[in-house]
């Protein structure tokens, strides 16, 4: 085997510049190895150091009496009462879903779930947030297809239901589409595992799939370099099997019963590296690592490419000393790897050895202080006119709601969670098309309420209301099903950092965010960020993707989006609908996407969103559905789309477009008897929550102020056609 | 009722079944390993959803030769009830307790959603519960349930009375707009001879408790209970 010598070019294709290996060096004192030097290019990339966007991470708020475990750990932990935790994270596949976009889309939902049970906790959720490019461009059809089925691929056959998400298309995420997926484990709280390893001599385990070559990070180079035969490239993109994640689940969680456990972390971006290197570190230890005892699918494998490989499926636990034979049942039983690699040590160097040789042997520590944090220049965006209404053309409401609720953007997403096994586990209370999923605590009567939330056309008119307005539409649909709002786990997905105009979106979108946090109490516990999602100098919309969960104490309490019965009562909390800057209606409508974006108000959303909950809560609510993309009548529409009951809607003002389809926020529809709505208002207006009767459910159609009916029917079906269509 | 669920690496509607037949019935069924090549004295074996040993090869193919497969086989020629759901149902056929296959669904997309079935007899311990001519509500989660099986074997199942469910429309008529997944005739679900093994792609597990939006479900475990105790 024959080692390449460190070049100026090598160290460029580790993405590491000048600067940064002038630092390798000096932590080394000498120049390092292949492998070394690809142990110093993953741990200081991007996505593993945070290193443009730590500084302005920081700044979100992170903590609340529930929060058990923030950002730091796997995923974030936050108390659910009763002795568990909810234990989520989201985190983005994109790039490799681009390029082979069934296994990228398949992966990246295995590595979210091993985040979770990584931890201690059962799966019992997973959701998803799609972004494509446009309807029409040539390779769409193709990502959709694929990224759906492989994302019901992986989540179908582990057996962890896929209860909520988005779709979006928009041609700014043509050669860079996004693919974020997260996933709610349960635990209890005294059984939650961190990564932090303790314990010199302990010994390091690694249990899961074989080590190949698969997934070896982008700049590989030519594998010729490393061995006389000539090995063929390998794609860069993992491949995912289910199966042996199903049995990964069952063996930790069976294992994590025991008292064998010290330290457990998936092996998840830069595999055997990142693992092994975090768990040491938070540690404050060392680790040595024999690498003949890896298990690998492959022969002739080279240290880097064992340290480097992303192979799917595989964990590394520090066990209690004298637990190995327990630990080793239970893979055994689930047919799964098992190999004590090494252990840990009190040296704080990771020092690696194979054939009886040191191959690498690093500090663990400056290597992790001295990991490049970048305050990188950033320009604030432009303000963009708000619109007045008067000058939005206004064509009839009926062709308007049908052209929204029957178009790309706001038809139903029935086609893709069909592909979904969305009730697999038995305790799926709130299935696909509502505010947000509801999946019961198993054994309980409490639930966890959960979805996924941004509005990118938003956040690119104005970042700072944008990521004020993700935060708080997730805190909103999830107070729409009646549950109050936890936690939230962010997936910025952004372009290059590099460009002060793109960093100003990280910046402004983080600060609206976390004002928002703070006004609703909704932390920030785990998240993950993507950044360079660019092609050809085109970056995408700025995407903030906001998952959240919130708890209901008992699931019968909760309300989905459909009427109950025709001649209900149907009101609207908060204000009259007036802005039309950056809505569907002015987009898809009047075909311009322009303007200001809605403002958030956010002591207004808290108050009306307060108020609504708390309805839910007494069961003085029948239906409940939060205004959002389409304003009000897209919002009734839906409702009766659910249920097949039509409604009657008074709509007041100058503006009858702007009434209709505004997007301001902090809004909601509600149903409820009608002798419930005298004191609604009344209790609205106590609570100085702006509130008026809206109109009356029944019938088989749509109407406004008595006029103009559209058949309900006739919704559903431009509803429910444009997705099958679409895809053939 | 003494039932057991079989669990086999990859199974993953074995708790739900558990679960929806110890809330029917009140008996809590054992959950029996897939290395056991034993079973105890038992009522009914539930041979449950999920994918069985990843079902990379054709889908319940390797489940049908592992050894606890074979002791279902011997309980099964004794009379004793067994129910495959969905993935369990590919097993059954793989395993040659119940004829015909399930192949890849006509669309080639897993499908996940409730459809509407037509109970085609109440002549059996498992439909007893229900009426011939009744429509339920039950889901299917499936990438593999187009049931198919040749001509006589299909006429076969019919004289014999031993179709069990058909995929219907709201007016129960088995159209093809009904029918999620091209399956032969619109079935569902079958019969053996003997009247003791049925194979069904829908889940009654999953609509037997209210919370969850049904329970259609329900009945089939209360039958079997009823006529097991």
């Amino acid at each position: 085997m024959s080692e390449p010598a460190i070049t100026p070019e090598i160290v460029a294709e580790h993405g590491l510049s000048p600067d940064e290996y002038d630092r390798v060096l000096s932590i080394m004192g000498r120049a390092p190895n292949i492998t070394e030097l690809g142990i110093f290019s993953v741990m200081w990339s991007e996505h593993c150091s945070y290193k443009s966007s730590k500084k302005w991470l920081k700044t979100l708020p992170t903590k609340a009496p529930w929060v058990i475990c923030g950002p730091g750990e796997n995923a974030g932990v936050v108390d659910i009462g009763d002795g568990q935790a909810a234990i989520f994270k989201m985190e983005s596949h994109n790039h490799p879903s681009f390029i082979e976009p069934y296994q990228g889309a398949a992966t990246g939902v295995g590595g979210i779930l091993r985040d979770v049970f990584t931890m201690g906790a059962r799966p019992v959720a997973n959701l998803n947030a799609l972004r494509f490019g446009a309807p029409d461009h040539p390779k769409t059809r193709h990502l959709v297809a694929g990224v759906v089925a492989g994302i019901g691929g992986y989540g179908n056959c582990v057996g962890v239901p896929t209860v909520g998400g988005e779709v979006e298309f928009h041609p700014s995420y043509n050669g860079n589409i996004l693919v974020n997926a997260m996933t709610i484990g349960i635990a209890d709280t005294d059984k939650i595992f961190y990564s932090e390893a303790s314990g010199v001599g302990n010994p390091v385990v690694y249990v899961g799939s074989k080590t190949g070559r698969d997934g070896i990070h982008g700049a590989t180079m030519a594998s010729a370099e490393f061995s006389e035969d000539s090995e063929e490239k390998r794609p860069t993109v993992q491949v995912g099997d289910p199966f042996t994640e199903k049995l990964l689940i069952e063996a930790c969680l069976e294992l994590m019963a025991t008292d064998a456990i010290v330290a457990i972390q998936d092996m998840g971006a830069a595999g055997l590296t990142s693992s092994s290197f975090e768990m040491a570190s938070k540690g404050g230890l060392g680790v040595e690592i024999d690498l003949d005892r890896v298990p690998v699918r492959e022969t002739g494998m080279t240290p880097y490419e064992i340290m480097l490989s992303e192979s799917q499926e595989r964990m590394l636990m520090v066990l209690e000393p004298g637990k190995e034979d327990v630990a080793k049942a239970v893979f055994d039983k689930w047919e799964l790897d098992f190999s004590i690699i090494g252990r840990l040590t009190d040296t704080g160097r990771m020092v690696l050895t194979m054939g009886g040789k040191t191959v690498a042997d690093l500090p663990i520590d400056p290597l992790a202080q001295a990991a490049p944090e970048y305050d990188r220049p950033w320009t604030p965006g432009k303000k963009l006119p708000e619109i007045a209404a008067a000058e939005v053309p206004e064509r009839p409401w009926g062709e308007a709601l049908l052209t929204l609720v029957g178009g790309p953007q706001g038809s139903s997403r029935r086609w893709v969670w069909e592909q979904y096994d969305h009730m697999v586990m038995g305790d799926t209370v709130g299935r696909p098309g509502g505010d947000a999923a509801l999946v019961r605590i198993h054994g309980t009567k409490k639930g966890l309420a959960a979805t996924s939330d941004v509005t990118p056309r938003y956040v690119v008119a104005d970042a700072h209301q944008g990521g004020r307005q993700a935060v708080a539409e997730a805190w909103r649909n999830l107070t729409a099903v009646g549950a109050t709002p936890l936690a939230i786990t962010d997936n910025m997905n952004f372009g290059n950092p590099e460009r002060p105009a793109i960093m100003g979106q990280f910046v402004e979108a983080i600060k609206g965010m976390g004002e928002a946090c703070i006004a609703l109490d909704f932390p920030v516990v785990s998240g993950n960020v993507s950044l360079y999602n660019e092609t050809n100098g085109e970056a995408i919309l700025p995407t903030p993707t906001i998952g959240a969960i919130g708890l209901m104490p008992d699931v019968e309490q909760s309300v989905g989006i459909g009427f109950a019965a025709p001649g209900q009562a149907l009101l609207l909390i908060g204000p009259e609908g007036s802005w039309l800057g950056q809505s569907w209606y002015l987009a898809q409508v009047a075909n311009r996407a322009e303007g200001a974006p809605p403002p958030v108000d956010l002591a207004a959303e808290r108050r009306n969103g307060d108020f609504v909950r708390g309805l839910i809560r007494v069961g003085k609510v029948s239906a409940c559905h939060d205004l959002s993309d389409g304003g009000l009548l897209v919002a009734v529409a839906e409702m009766a789309m659910a249920s097949g009951i039509g409604a009657d809607v008074s709509a007041q003002g100058p503006h009858l477009h702007a009434a209709l389809f505004g997007e301001d926020q902090g809004r909601y529809v509600l149903a409820a008897d009608e002798a419930e709505a005298a004191g609604i208002l009344a209790a609205a207006a106590a609570a100085g929550v702006p509130a008026r009767r809206l109109g009356t459910t029944g019938g088989d159609a749509l109407s406004v102020n008595g006029k103009d009916a559209v058949k309900v029917a006739d919704l559903t079906a431009a509803h429910q056609g444009w997705f099958p269509a679409f895809m053939g | 009722m003494k039932s057991a669920v079989i669990v086999f690496p990859g199974s993953n509607c074995d708790r739900d079944a558990a679960v929806a037949i110890t809330r029917v019935t009140g008996h809590a069924p054992r959950m029996i390993w897939h290395r056991d090549a034993d079973l105890p004295d038992l009522d009914l074996i539930v041979v449950p959803g999920g994918f069985s040993y990843g079902d990379y090869l054709r889908s319940g193919a390797m489940a049908a030769h592992s050894p606890i497969m074979a002791a279902v086989k011997a309980k099964a020629d004794k009379g004793v009830r067994v129910l495959g759901i969905c993935n369990g149902f590919q097993v059954l056929t793989e395993a040659g307790l119940l004829p015909g296959a399930l192949m890849r669904n006509q669309s080639l997309s897993f499908i996940c959603r409730d459809v509407l079935l037509r109970v085609e007899t109440s002549n059996s311990d498992f439909t007893s519960g229900y009426n011939a001519g009744q429509v339920v509500r039950i889901p299917v989660a499936h990438h593999d349930g187009c049931f198919f099986a040749d001509e006589a074997t299909l006429d076969r199942l019919e004289d014999e009375d031993r179709v069990a469910f058909r995929y219907c429309d709201a007016q129960g008529n088995p159209a093809d707009a009904a029918n999620p997944n091209g399956s032969r005739r619109n079935i569902a679900g079958i019969l053996n001879p003997g009247r003791n093994v049925l194979g069904m792609m829908p889940h009654p597990e999953r609509l037997a408790d209210p919370l969850l939006g049904g329970t259609d479900g329900a009945p089939m475990f209360r039958a079997l209970a009823a006529a097991l105790s």
